[in-house]
Parts: C-alpha cells; sequence; structure tokens
C-alpha cells in the first residue's frame, strides 16, 4: 500500500497541471478536478483503512534514506485528517460548480484548487519540516490566489493583509528551521526527535515556543488571529468554506506534530498553551456575538474552536489528544458546511448582513434545517458531534484537575450556543418584513440551486454520522493519541529504513 | 565568517521589521524581501563550510554541507513568487484606491461605532447605511 502515499499530492498536481493546459474548456477542467480529488478522496480511505489495519507506512522519495530524502509518512492521525480534508474538499468544489460565482467567472479556479488540495494533503502527509514548509507555502500561495480572485477593492485589501501576515509566518519558519538545522543538523522530524533530546533544556523550550509561534499564526491562535476575520469574509463563498474548514486546522495539526514528537515531556510549555486556548476561546466567541455580518460572525468562531483545540494538546494526556483529534474531525465538517449554508444564506436572502435578513424558514426551509443542525452541533448540543467533542475535552481537563479551564470552556460553549441562536431568530426565524432587494442589492433567488445544497447536505449527514458512529471513531481517535505520544516507535520504523 | 553572516541576517531582520511597521504598501513589500533574505541567510549559515561537494578526488570530510543551500534555493524560490503576487496585488490596490497606504477594514469600524471620516463615496454610502440600521 506504500505506493497510496504519493497520491493525494502528486495527482491534483497533475490534474492543476491539465486544468490549466484545457484552459477554457470549462467542462473538462470541471472534469478533471472533480475525478482528481473523487481519486484522491479513494486513496485517502485507502490509506487510512490500511495504516489502521497494519501499521504506519512510510515512503521516501527517489529510495534515499530517510535522513537525505523527502519522506512521506502515514499514521491514524494524519490519515484520519486526510479523509475528512479530501471529503470536505471534494463536497466544496461540487458546491463551487453549481454556485453562479467565482468558479464560474474564473478559469484558474480549479487549477488553484486543486494546488491547494495537494498543499493541503502534502502537509498533513509529509515527514520532514523542511516538506512541511514547502507543502505549506503550495497551500497557502493557492489560497492566496483563490482570496483574491475577482480582485475586488474589499478583496485586495484583506487580502494583502493576509498574505503579508502569512509570509511573516513563514519567515519565522524558515527562520526556526535554519535554528534547528544549525543545532541538530537535520530537519527530518524522526531524527530531530531523537537529536533535540541532547540539546540544553531552554534551547529546547526556545524552540517549542517558536514553532509555536509559527503554527499559531495560521492556526490563528491569540494574539496571532486578527487576520483570520478580517480576510475570510471577503473570498467567495465556497473558498471562505473551505479555508475556514482546513486551512487553520491544517496549522492545528503542524503545532500537534511538532509539539508532540519533537520536544520531550520536560520541555512542553504548558502553561504557555493554556493561557493561549483560554484566551483564544474567550476572544473568539466575544468576537463573534458583536458581529452583524453572518460570515464575519462564524470566522471568529472559529478562532473560539481553536482555543478549545489548543486546550486539549495543552492537557499533553491521552484522552485529551484523543479530544483534540474527535474535535478536529467534527469541526472541519461542520464549519464547512455552516460556511457553505452561509453562502447559500446570501444566495437567497441577498445579504450578508443579519439585520437585514429575515424569515429565511419560510423561504427555504431545508436550508433552514442544514443551518440549524449544523449550527447546534458547532455549540455543542447533545446528540450532535460537537457534544461529544466537548463533552470529551472537558472529561479530559477534569481528570487533569485544570477546573478553571474547564469552567471558561464551558462558559465560551454556552456564548458560542448564544451567538448561533442570534444567527438564528434574526435570520431565519424572524418575520422578515425586511425586503432585502434594494435598488443597489443583487437579485434574490426563490431557493439555492440543487448543485449548491446537495454538497452541504452531504457534509451535515457526513457531521451527523460522525454523532451516531462517535463510539467506533473515538476509540480510533484513541488509538491515533497513542500513537503520538509514544514518539519512539515512529521515530525507529522511520529511521530504521 | 558566521560572525559577518549572522550579522548581515541581523541587520536585514532589524531593517525589514522597520519597514514592516509602516503604512506605506510598497514598503511593506521591501521589508518582507528584506525580512526573508535575512532568514535565507540564517539557513545558509546553518550549514558546514568546505570545499565544493560531489567533486572527483576531492576529501569527503573536506566538503562543504550542501543541503542548506538546497534549502535556501528553494525557499528564495518560494519569496520570489509570492513577492511577485504581492507586487501584482499592491498595483491592484494603487488602481482601486489611488493611494499607497494600507486601507483600514470598513466592517470593524462599523462594529466598533466610530465616526468614519474618510471621503471616498464607497464608504460613506457603507456608513449611512450603517447609521440607518442604527
Amino acid at each position: 500500500m506504500r505506493w497510496l502515499l504519493p497520491v493525494p499530492i502528486v495527482l491534483p498536481l497533475l490534474g492543476a497541471g491539465l486544468t490549466v493546459l484545457v484552459g477554457r474548456a470549462r467542462a473538462v477542467q470541471r472534469s478533471v478536478g472533480l475525478v482528481t480529488l473523487t481519486l484522491s478522496t479513494i486513496a485517502a480511505v485507502a490509506l487510512l483503512i490500511s495504516v489502521d489495519r497494519d501499521t504506519t507506512l512510510l515512503d521516501t522519495a527517489g529510495g534515499h534514506h530517510a535522513r537525505m530524502g523527502i519522506v512521506l509518512v502515514a499514521d491514524r492521525f494524519a490519515s484520519v485528517l486526510l479523509v475528512v480534508a479530501e471529503v470536505a474538499l471534494l463536497a466544496v468544489l461540487v458546491y463551487a460548480i453549481g454556485e453562479p460565482g467565482a468558479e464560474r467567472k474564473h478559469v484558474g479556479f480549479q487549477s488553484a484548487y486543486l494546488i491547494l488540495s495537494a498543499g493541503v494533503a502534502g502537509s498533513l502527509l509529509t515527514g520532514d519540516l523542511f516538506s512541511l514548509f514547502v507543502s505549506f507555502e503550495m497551500m497557502l500561495t493557492a489560497s492566496y490566489v483563490l482570496l483574491t480572485l475577482g480582485g475586488q477593492r474589499e478583496q485586495v485589501r484583506a487580502g494583502m493583509t493576509y498574505i503579508i501576515v502569512s509570509l511573516i509566518a513563514s519567515t519565522l519558519f524558515v527562520t526556526a528551521l535554519a535554528l534547528l538545522y544549525s543545532a541538530t543538523g537535520t530537519v527530518n522530524m524522526a531524527d530531530l526527535a531523537g537529536r533535540i533530546g541532547t540539546l540544553p533544556h531552554g534551547t529546547r523550550t526556545a524552540f517549542a515556543v517558536l514553532l509555536i509561534v509559527v503554527f499559531g499564526i495560521k492556526a490563528a491562535i491569540f494574539p496571532l488571529f486578527f487576520w483570520l476575520p478580517d480576510s475570510y469574509p471577503t473570498a467567495p463563498s465556497p473558498i471562505t468554506a473551505v479555508f475556514a474548514g482546513l486551512l487553520t486546522k491544517i496549522g492545528v495539526y503542524a503545532m500537534v506534530r511538532t509539539q508532540l514528537l519533537l520536544f520531550p515531556a520536560d520541555s512542553r510549555p504548558v502553561t504557555l498553551l493554556l493561557v493561549l486556548a483560554a484566551l483564544t476561546m474567550v476572544v473568539g466567541v466575544l468576537g463573534a456575538i458583536a458581529q452583524d455580518d453572518i460570515r464575519r460572525l462564524l470566522s471568529f468562531t472559529i478562532v473560539s474552536q481553536i482555543g478549545f483545540m489548543v486546550m486539549g494538546l495543552g492537557f499533553f494526556t491521552r484522552a485529551a489528544i484523543a479530544a483534540l483529534i474527535f474535535s478536529m474531525v467534527h469541526h472541519i465538517i461542520v464549519k464547512t458546511s455552516l460556511f457553505l449554508v452561509a453562502g447559500m444564506v446570501e444566495e437567497v436572502g441577498g445579504d450578508n448582513r443579519l439585520s437585514r435578513l429575515g424569515g429565511l424558514v419560510r423561504r427555504a426551509p431545508f436550508l433552514s434545517a442544514l443551518f440549524l443542525l449544523a449550527a447546534l452541533s458547532l455549540a455543542g448540543v447533545p446528540p450532535f458531534s460537537g457534544f461529544i467533542s466537548k463533552l470529551s475535552l472537558l472529561e479530559a481537563g477534569i481528570a487533569q484537575r485544570q477546573y478553571a479551564m474547564v469552567t471558561i470552556a464551558l462558559v465560551v460553549g454556552l456564548l458560542t450556543l448564544f451567538a448561533m441562536a442570534q444567527v438564528w431568530t434574526s435570520a431565519f426565524w424572524s418575520r422578515g418584513e425586511a425586503t432585502p432587494a434594494t435598488a443597489s442589492g443583487p437579485s434574490v433567488a426563490p431557493n439555492a440551486p440543487r448543485a449548491m445544497l446537495l454538497p452541504t447536505a452531504a457534509l451535515v449527514a457526513v457531521s451527523l454520522s460522525i454523532a451516531l458512529a462517535a463510539g467506533p471513531i473515538y476509540r480510533f481517535c484513541e488509538r491515533a493519541a497513542t500513537d503520538l505520544l509514544d514518539r519512539g516507535s515512529l521515530v525507529t520504523r522511520v529511521l530504521e529504513r | 565568517m558566521t560572525v559577518l553572516l549572522a550579522a548581515a541576517a541581523a541587520t536585514l531582520f532589524a531593517i525589514g521589521t522597520y519597514l514592516l511597521l509602516q503604512r506605506k504598501l510598497s514598503r511593506i513589500i521591501i521589508g518582507l524581501g528584506l525580512l526573508t533574505h535575512g532568514a535565507n541567510i540564517l539557513l545558509i549559515s546553518a550549514g558546514v563550510r568546505g570545499e565544493p561537494p560531489i567533486i572527483e578526488g576531492a576529501e569527503t570530510s573536506s566538503f562543504a554541507d550542501p543541503l542548506p543551500q538546497a534549502l535556501a534555493l528553494t525557499a528564495i524560490v518560494i519569496t520570489f513568487g509570492v513577492t511577485t503576487l504581492l507586487l501584482a496585488l499592491a498595483f491592484r490596490s494603487w488602481l482601486l484606491t489611488d493611494d499607497d497606504e494600507v486601507q483600514d477594514d470598513l466592517a470593524d469600524r462599523h462594529v466598533a461605532g466610530h465616526d468614519a471620516t474618510r471621503d471616498e463615496t464607497e464608504d460613506q454610502q457603507e456608513l449611512i447605511a450603517w447609521e440607518e440600521r442604527r
């Protein structure tokens, strides 16, 4: 099964090249995009099954020794996230094709989108820090293009901030790589894990904190989150959905991977992570409550949810890491579907401001139901997947006697519910006397196109089935967490090749 | 030599950081360029100095470490591409606003409830609409 490893990276890149070649033959371009992502999804599922049944898979490009060549590693953690990411990417692509927006207007959409998906897969599967940097850049550069598609004034303004902030993070990443290389002489993660133990304690902690800053910018943790609610809402709605679902979670993934694999237990900045997590949760949710624009509101809730994940990492126990993996899986799906719903709300309601929307529950009952299911899941209401993710995180916190963190998380959960209820009451449930079709406003569609509704419904269904199959999925997450905390076995497996 | 490289990297980082904190887009982009160059120099200085590698008959132990150079090359190419995109965007921004300044986020000001005193008509319309809603 080793040959499957490069498929989710190489195939979308080939597809991207092909979509450039076929240029304006849009039907061909679309089928290339759909076929590529479908095949990548199948490959990801096969990888997941194989990794869970047998063992961690690895592949070295060109057959070089792991220390010299480029290593691809798929363990349980990476492969489950890969499956979820590919599913989200595929659903959003179908939605984008169905939407009368960005994809139809711009020839480059498919190519940039496929490069983005290759970058996401690369970031998840790579086994050395420098390839992680390259994959991040691949993903981010594609995201710069997608974010500014159309070149509207607001997009250019927000895109500038986004690119500059991401570029600073990348520069810090290169700096961290340079310092790590001069201290240890390697950038291979497995090799680093062994050699970092020989460094002085202070140096190790400095590296841990530097990497938290680098990935914290990408994951949007406090106080490095300000670019996210500013830039995400300006992109076309399918793009915002895929950014919201995936990009920040890739940052969290890199943070979890580096903190758990590279650093021994005594150089983990536990207090720092927990304080950052608490502030991220609180600031994110308070920001969300203040918003009027539905997409900005949802963007702030991303920040708040990232806080929950960082909290899981900060506990550093098996139960907490398992809960963290589960909440990442849950969050990618739910957040993507919420943003897709927000895109359709804009389409149907003609506006994205809560104060101008209203009465959608009568005009688009199916859409409203989708929003309600996803929003309740995000807020952590039982029996949805968000409830299980929050419950398991809180249990892990109580087991660690971190009562202050647990209290903050509970209050934030309540406030998230309040923010979601705010959207529900003003956009969907209210009388809707405001007729949004002003002279300047876009024309109001009677209902969202089926090609937009179906992928969103599919994602919501996936989220519901995560809740239904929570037992097996949670046990899988526990196995993945055990793998992650057992640093030695992965290191020997990679270096023995 | 190592001290010289470290000093060069430090200077580039310092100037880059200063330029990044300005409000003109052109300065920010130049600042980013300097900053990334600083990081690349740091990357190069991470390797061991020595003879050019892969030359017939040379002593293996005297080779320079080729890996940091390969990494730096990759990083340079990536930065080059992104800087080009950034310049294109800055040009677009100049076409749209006739200005090189970084623009404020309108929605932020709305939420904060500030009076926006910019004279662009678009901003004004937004502001009036917002006042009405309130």
